[in-house]
C-alpha cells in the first residue's frame, strides 16, 4: 500500500512538473505584454526600463529558470496589471469560485438524483422520456448560452433575482461566504444553475442507469419479498448502491465545475477567479494565467489522487492490476 | 413481431445484395429524430452558404448599414424599406443578415477543426497503436493528460497564448479536440492489428504506410465518424464561448458568438433578441449535429469511451 501511494504521488508530482513546464513556455511564446502595460507617452528608456524591472529583457529560458526558483518556494510571480502576488490574487479570489462550484454540486444531486431514479424505475413513462430528452439538452447546450436565458427569465423577465454580482459576504472561521444571508442565495442562484446545468444531466444519467441495473438484483427482489415498502427500497437499498458511483464522478468533476465557472463567472459578474483568469488573459497577464493554471492543475492532481486512494482502499483489486501491469 | 416477418417477406438473394452503406442508410433513417436533425442540418448549411444570395443586407458592406436602424424590434421597417424580421443589432445590421453570415463562419470553424483534428488525431492513434513501446506510451500519457483537463480551459489557456482570429482558434480547437480521436482509434487499431488481414498484408511485404493506412485505418473508421459529429457540434459550441467571453474571434468576423456577445449589453436594458436570436441559431445547429451524431453512434454502434 505505502508503495503505491509513494508512486501515485510521484506520478501526481511528476504531472504537475509537466504543466509547469508546458504552461509556462506556451503563454511565454507568444505575444508581447509590455505594448499592453506602457502608456504612449512612454519613451524607449521608460519601456525598456519597465520590461527590466518585469524581468522580460531577460532570454526566456533565464526567465524560466527564476521562475522555478521562484516556484519552489511557492511564489509564482507578480502580476503585472496589479502588481501583487499571483498566487495571493487568486487565493483571495478562490472562495467565491469554492463557494459557487460548491452549490452547484449540491444542486446538481438534488436535482439530478430525483430524477434520474424516477427515470430508470419507470423507463417507460412519458415523464422519464422527458426527463432523457431535457438531460441530452443539458448536454448539448452551451453553458454561457443557457446563463444568458437564465438571466433573461429570471431577472429581466420576472425580476425575481439580480442578474450579476455576489451577495453580501459573511467571514467565518477565515471564510468568506455568502451563504448566510437571504440576499446571498438570491445572488448565488442563477450562476450556481446555470454550471450545474452540465452536471445535473449527468447526474441523471448516472442515477437512471445504476437504478436500471439495481432494480433487478436480487437484494431488490428480496427487499419487496419482505414486503418492505416501495419508499424505503427506493430510498435505502436502491440509492444506498448507486450512490457510490455518482460520488466517485461528482467528486472527479468538481475540479471541471472550477474551470468551467470561468463561463458562468463572466456572465454573471461572480468576483471568482474565473473572472480573474479571463481579465488576465485579455491583457495578458502571464503570472496571472500561469498561476491560474498550476492552481487548477494541483486542485485536478490532488482530487484525483485522493479518488484513488480511496479507490485503492476500498477495492484491492485496483492495486494488483497496477502492480502486474 | 415484425422482425419475424421480415426475413421471409425479404428473398434471401436481396437481402445479400445489400450493401454495408445501403443497410447503414437503411437503419439510419429508421429514427424520425435523426431524419429531422439531419434534414436540419442541411437546411442551415445551405441557408449560410446562400447566405450572400438570400440575406437582405451585407452586414459587413458599411454603406448599407444605417446607424438610425440600430435596436429596432423584431419586424421593423429599415432604412432601406425591407422589413427586419428579427430586428436590428447595436450598430443598425439587419439580425437575419448578421446570422446568415454568421452561420457562415461558425460552421465553417467548427467543419475545418473537425476535419483536422481527425486526420491528426487518428493519424497518431494509428501510429501510436502500430509501433507500440515506448512511442505509445508517452503519446497516450499525453492524451490522458490533455483529457483530464476540461477543454473549455485547454481553449481559454492556448488563445491566451495564440491570440485572437479564425486561423488561430481553429489550431486551438484542433489542439483540444486531437486526443479523443487519437484514443479512440488507437483502441480500435489495437483490435484490428491483430486480425489475420494485418499478417497477411505483412507477409505480403506491403509497406507499414500502407498497411496502416490502407488496411488497418478502413476498419478503424466507424468510430471516428461518431467522433467528427459530436466533437463538431462541441468545437462550434467552443469557439462561440470564446468569442462570447471575448478571447475567440474578432469583431470583424462575427461568428454567432460574436453577435451573441455584442447583444448581451443590451439584454439588460430589454432588447432581447439582439442576444436571443443568434443564440436560438447556435442552438439549432448543435442539437442538429447531436441528433445526427446519436443515432449514428446506435447504428455503427463503435465501443465509444468519451
Amino acid at each position: 500500500m505505502l508503495a503505491f501511494i509513494l508512486r501515485r504521488l510521484a506520478q501526481a508530482l511528476f504531472v504537475i512538473a509537466a504543466m509547469l513546464v508546458i504552461v509556462f513556455f506556451g503563454v511565454n511564446v507568444v505575444g508581447d505584454p509590455i505594448y499592453m502595460l506602457i502608456s504612449p507617452e512612454m519613451d524607449q528608456q521608460q519601456i525598456a526600463e519597465t520590461a527590466r524591472a518585469l524581468g522580460l529583457d531577460r532570454p526566456i529560458w533565464e526567465q524560466f529558470l527564476v521562475f522555478l526558483k521562484n516556484a519552489a518556494q511557492g511564489d509564482l510571480g507578480r502580476s503585472f496589471v496589479h502588481g501583487e502576488s499571483a498566487i495571493k490574487l487568486i487565493l483571495h479570489r478562490m472562495p467565491a469560485t469554492l463557494e459557487l462550484a460548491f452549490v452547484a454540486l449540491v444542486l446538481a444531486i438534488v436535482i439530478g438524483l430525483p430524477l434520474g431514479l424516477y427515470a430508470g424505475l419507470k423507463p417507460e413513462s412519458r415523464l422519464s422520456r422527458f426527463i432523457m430528452a431535457v438531460s441530452i439538452l443539458g448536454f448539448s447546450l452551451p453553458t454561457f448560452w443557457v446563463g444568458l436565458m437564465l438571466i433573461l427569465t429570471f431577472a429581466v423577465g420576472l425580476g425575481w433575482l439580480p442578474a450579476t454580482g455576489r451577495g453580501p459576504t459573511v467571514s467565518i472561521l477565515g471564510l468568506e461566504t455568502s451563504l448566510l444571508s437571504l440576499k446571498g442565495w438570491q445572488h448565488v442562484a442563477l450562476p450556481a444553475l446555470n454550471l450545474a446545468l452540465l452536471k445535473i444531466s449527468l447526474v441523471i444519467r448516472l442515477a437512471r442507469a445504476g437504478a436500471r441495473e439495481a432494480a433487478l438484483m436480487d437484494y431488490v427482489k428480496f427487499a419487496r419479498a419482505k414486503g418492505l415498502s416501495q419508499s424505503r427500497i427506493i430510498g435505502v437499498h436502491i440509492l444506498k448502491n448507486i450512490m457510490i458511483p455518482i460520488v466517485t464522478v461528482l467528486g472527479l468533476e468538481f475540479g471541471s465545475l472550477v474551470a468551467f465557472s470561468v463561463v458562468t463567472e463572466t456572465i454573471f459578474a461572480w468576483p471568482g477567479m474565473g473572472r480573474l483568469l479571463l481579465e488576465a488573459i485579455t491583457r495578458l497577464d502571464r503570472p496571472v494565467i500561469v498561476a491560474y493554471v498550476m492552481v487548477v492543475v494541483v486542485l485536478f492532481v490532488t482530487i484525483n489522487l485522493l479518488v484513488d486512494l480511496v479507490y485503492s482502499a476500498l477495492d484491492p483489486r485496483v492495486r494488483l492490476t497496477e502492480a502486474t501491469s | 413481431m415484425s422482425e419475424a416477418t421480415l426475413p421471409a417477406a425479404a428473398p434471401p438473394v436481396e437481402a445479400k445484395e445489400e450493401t454495408p452503406f445501403r443497410r447503414f442508410v437503411r437503419s439510419f433513417i429508421e429514427d424520425r429524430l435523426a431524419l429531422f436533425g439531419l434534414a436540419l442540418f442541411i437546411l442551415i448549411v445551405l441557408l449560410a452558404v446562400a447566405a450572400p444570395l438570400i440575406a437582405p443586407q451585407n452586414p459587413y458592406d458599411l454603406a448599407s448599414v444605417d446607424v438610425m436602424d440600430s435596436r429596432q424590434p423584431p419586424g421593423a421597417a429599415s432604412g432601406e424599406g425591407f422589413t427586419m424580421w428579427l430586428g436590428s443589432d447595436g450598430v443598425g445590421r439587419d439580425l437575419l443578415s448578421g446570422i446568415l453570415y454568421g452561420l457562415r463562419i461558425s460552421l465553417m470553424v467548427g467543419a475545418f477543426s473537425g476535419i483536422l483534428a481527425a486526420t491528426i488525431g487518428s493519424a497518431v492513434g494509428l501510429i501510436a497503436a502500430y509501433v507500440g513501446g515506448r512511442t505509445e506510451n508517452a503519446i497516450m500519457r499525453l492524451v490522458d493528460l490533455q483529457l483530464s483537463l476540461p477543454s473549455v480551459l485547454v481553449a481559454l489557456i492556448l488563445v491566451a497564448g495564440l491570440g485572437k482570429g479564425v486561423d488561430k482558434i481553429i489550431i486551438a480547437l484542433v489542439m483540444v479536440q486531437w486526443a479523443y480521436y487519437a484514443r479512440t482509434v488507437r483502441g480500435s487499431a489495437l483490435v484490428e492489428r491483430r486480425k489475420e488481414y494485418v499478417e497477411a498484408a505483412q507477409s505480403l511485404g506491403l509497406s507499414h504506410a500502407r498497411t496502416v493506412f490502407r488496411h488497418i485505418l478502413p476498419n478503424c473508421l466507424a468510430p471516428v465518424i461518431v467522433i467528427v459529429t459530436v466533437q463538431t457540434a462541441h468545437a462550434i459550441s467552443l469557439e462561440a464561448t470564446l468569442s462570447f467571453l471575448g478571447v475567440g474571434l474578432p469583431q470583424t468576423e462575427p461568428s454567432l458568438g460574436v453577435l451573441i456577445a455584442n447583444g448581451f449589453q443590451y439584454m439588460l436594458s430589454g432588447s432581447y433578441w439582439i442576444s436571443v436570436f443568434p443564440g436560438f441559431a447556435l442552438l439549432m445547429t448543435i442539437v442538429s449535429i447531436n441528433l445526427v451524431g446519436d443515432r449514428l453512434r446506435d447504428v455503427l454502434n463503435p465501443r465509444l469511451e468519451k
